[in-house]
């Protein structure tokens, strides 16, 4: 089963390596993996995405919180919680496909970034994987000349934060 | 106070109560070994190689119940104590290890004697750190030394670029050390006390099946005898919690597992209460895991959460110091003046009894027979009167030694059970014999495990350490062959020496004393004999034993507990 773990970290040198490194190790999987500062510096959050059975869930939350730069580990598949992806496509362009792809762009909530009519644009997309992955085979067609997704971010929509204490 | 790097570490050491420390000096950390020269608040033991240094400090640590200090230089250095750092924490060794680094601004560059030791001992280490500023040093040693000591204790590794030994600060001696991330439990959740009292109460036929844990929490061996004496339980050990319990406690029915004997293993099987104090369910203890203790609810006392629930699922986990969390249990039996069911535990041990008669560790030394190795380990017992300090190497001498020596207290026996690192057995016997000056240190190894460290030998003379060295010396790697024997048919693939050095010369040309035995009725006498030396100086006694004997009870890898072959 997927789940989606998010994780606080003390924000140091190393401390990526050791939580991928802790998941080779081990034989788990990651999906993604996203990282970056959270408002205290101090701190990195980390979504990462891996499959597993319940008991092996546990095992990399325990293992997780087995490393010694590690704050906080929380599961959020069982809450209710929600994901975000963002995308960047590289899509190419030209004076014939420049209309549809504008509003192919718009009507996916997606934001034109750059274009140059007669060669590419790029486009970015922020929502569920799955809007992404439907979003990326509608621009299939038009020849896509390069993406890059950031995997997702998620936290719980209750009230309740994710914080040191 | 200004203080160079190196200053700043030895400054450290001695207020972190050092009082000795292992190593290996190397390019990286002359500046290190020059501030070291210069101080007399600890002693640095010169080993001869680096692997021998950890090891040493190991053994150091689980006597003295101190933390182990090692130092090495970059590169080769560090590459060597590797082993020895894995070692530490399979079996939860609390250590600190200094490496020197080539200068920082050379770190990348392929530079000589550089190996990314952080990168490399990650995953051999309980947490490691580079030290980036010499600012930052005082506080990441004090950091090293908490990690290391507290929670479920193990090795920290600190790598130093030879600039930061060099480069001058202000000292400050951090106080004390709060580490967000790193708050480990120590106390039982009441909750899940009552409960296990309440099943400890209510069952028929329990078992305690501690290990190291109980040696790492210092002072809890007495807390855990209180308990099986309070519940009239019978106890199991680990081959890393032997001397948990003393082994003529009639409570005590011997090591469990893949060696254990024929009443650990059938108790554990039809136990409906297991109550793991401080050991981790591994695969030599269980067995096929599904066939593990299957009528039994099982109680999981540990500091590491994530050992709980790993390989056996734990009814009812309690995390915490193996130590406090006894104490919470005996306090909460008291406060329920409640008794375990007198009539159904008769039964039990009568049944026990009924197994124990089966005397699985039974052997017979005939006359004018080769000897066999069983009878080495108890012939050391007597003339020891079960009080020496034990260390070993790995393979079949290591369980000969774990059923027959018999421990009474704990932090008497030093072996590698985790990792299962041949060559541990001289480098541990060295740390055990610094711990403790007076007492007599007995190292049991084979003819192919003595070879993985024998330059240690030399460490032993230096500093006239009078260990007595058994070898049981079968020509064989004995433990490789009987799996050969039983798994391959017999194919001896390798494992068979035919250019063994002679032992008795190699010891003397170490500038110990070399005896052989050959003949059942030489070894009493030979024994003795060694024992008696009184010169300061290691003693090595090479023992040829039958050559095909296999340690027996045994358990299959992959079969259940209760599939035991039992000759």
């Amino acid at each position: 089963m997927r789940h989606t773990i998010t994780v606080l970290v003390e924000n140091e040198f190393g401390v990526l390596t050791r939580v991928a490194g802790l998941f080779s190790a081990r034989g788990y999987n990651i999906e993604s993996l996203n990282v970056a500062p959270i408002q205290d510096k101090t701190v990195s959050r980390m979504t990462i995405v891996t499959r597993g059975d319940e008991r092996a869930i546990e095992q990399i939350k325990k293992q997780l919180n087995k490393l010694i730069p590690v704050i906080k580990v929380e599961d959020i598949s069982h809450t209710v919680h929600l994901e975000r992806e963002m995308l960047l496509v590289k899509v190419a362009a030209c004076s014939d496909s420049y209309d549809a792809l504008l509003a192919l762009a718009e009507s996916s909530g997606a934001n034109i970034v750059t274009d140059h009519i007669d060669s590419h644009m790029i486009i970015e997309l922020t929502g569920k994987a799955e809007q992404l992955d439907k979003f990326l085979l509608a621009l299939t067609p038009y020849g896509i000349i390069a993406m890059t997704r950031t995997g997702p971010v998620g936290m719980r929509r209750d009230a309740k934060g994710f914080s040191l204490g | 106070m200004k203080l160079s790097g190196a200053e700043i570490l030895v400054e450290c050491l001695k207020r972190e109560g050092v009082d000795t420390i292992f190593g290996y000096p190397g390019g990286s950390v002359l500046q290190i070994y020059d501030a070291i020269f210069q101080q007399s608040h600890f002693k640095h033991y010169l080993v001869r190689h680096e692997q021998g240094a950890l090891h040493a400090a190991s053994g150091y640590a689980r006597i003295s119940g101190k933390c182990g200090v090692a130092l090495v230089t970059s590169g080769p250095g560090a590459t060597n104590a590797v082993t020895g750092l894995a070692d530490a924490l399979a079996d939860s060794t609390p250590m600190v290890c200094f490496s020197g680094q080539v200068p920082s601004a050379l770190i990348g560059n392929d530079a000589f004697q550089e190996a990314d030791v952080v990168g490399i001992t990650r995953s051999a280490t309980k947490h490691n750190f580079l030290v980036k500023h010499v600012e930052d040093l005082a506080l990441i040693i004090r950091q090293a030394f908490h990690i290391a000591t507290t929670g479920r204790p193990g090795p920290v590794l600190i790598d130093i670029p030879k600039d930061i030994s060099i480069n001058i600060c202000e000292f400050e001696w951090p106080e004390v050390v709060n580490m967000r991330s790193y708050q480990p439990v120590t106390q039982g959740h009441p909750g899940q006390i009552k409960k296990a009292v309440r099943a400890m109460l209510a069952c028929q036929r329990p078992v305690i099946y501690s290990g190291g844990g109980i040696m790492n929490a210092v002072g809890s061996a007495s807390l855990l005898r209180e308990l099986s004496h309070a519940l009239n339980a019978p106890v199991t050990n680990t081959l890393m919690g032997l001397g948990g319990i003393p082994y003529d406690d009639p409570h005590f029915l011997g090591m469990l597992g893949m060696h254990g004997t024929y009443e650990a293993n059938m108790a554990v099987s039809h136990c409906d209460l297991l109550i793991a104090i401080g050991s981790r369910f591994d695969d030599r203890v269980t067995g096929k895991l599904e066939a593990f203790a299957p009528d039994a609810t099982i109680i999981h006392v540990d500091i590491d959460p994530s050992s709980i629930s790993k390989n056996i699922h734990a009814h009812l986990p309690i995390v915490g110091d193996v130590g406090v969390v006894l104490k919470q249990i005996l306090e909460e039996i008291a406060r329920k003046n409640g008794a375990p069911d007198a009539a159904a535990l008769a039964l039990w041990w009568e049944q026990i009894a009924e197994w124990r008669s089966v005397d699985s560790l039974h052997f017979e030394q005939l006359p004018d027979s080769p000897i066999r190795p069983q009878r080495v380990i108890q012939a050391v017992h007597e003339i020891t009167h079960g009080n020496a300090l034990v260390a070993t190497d790995v393979g079949q001498h290591q369980m000969w030694a774990a059923q027959h020596y018999g421990f009474r207290k704990p932090h008497r026996w030093v072996t590698s059970g985790g990792l299962g690192t041949m060559g541990y057995g001289l480098p541990a016997g060295i740390g055990a014999q610094i711990a403790s000056p007076g007492e007599r240190v007995v190292v049991f190894t084979g003819d192919a495990s003595i070879q993985m460290c024998i330059q240690e030998l030399a460490t032993m003379y230096q500093y006239r350490l009078p260990i007595v060295i058994i070898i049981l010396n079968n020509a064989y790697m004995g433990m490789v062959r009987q799996w050969q024997e039983m798994f391959y048919e017999s194919r001896y693939s390798q494992s068979y020496f035919d250019s063994l050095p002679d032992f008795v010369k190699l010891a003397e040309a170490y500038r110990g004393t070399g005896l052989k035995v050959d003949k059942i009725e030489q070894l009493d006498s030979v024994l003795e004999q060694a024992f008696a030396i009184d010169n300061g100086r290691f003693v090595l006694v090479d023992v040829a034993v039958s050559k095909e004997e296999n340690v027996y009870p045994m358990v299959p890898a992959g079969a259940a507990l209760n599939e035991m072959v039992l000759s």
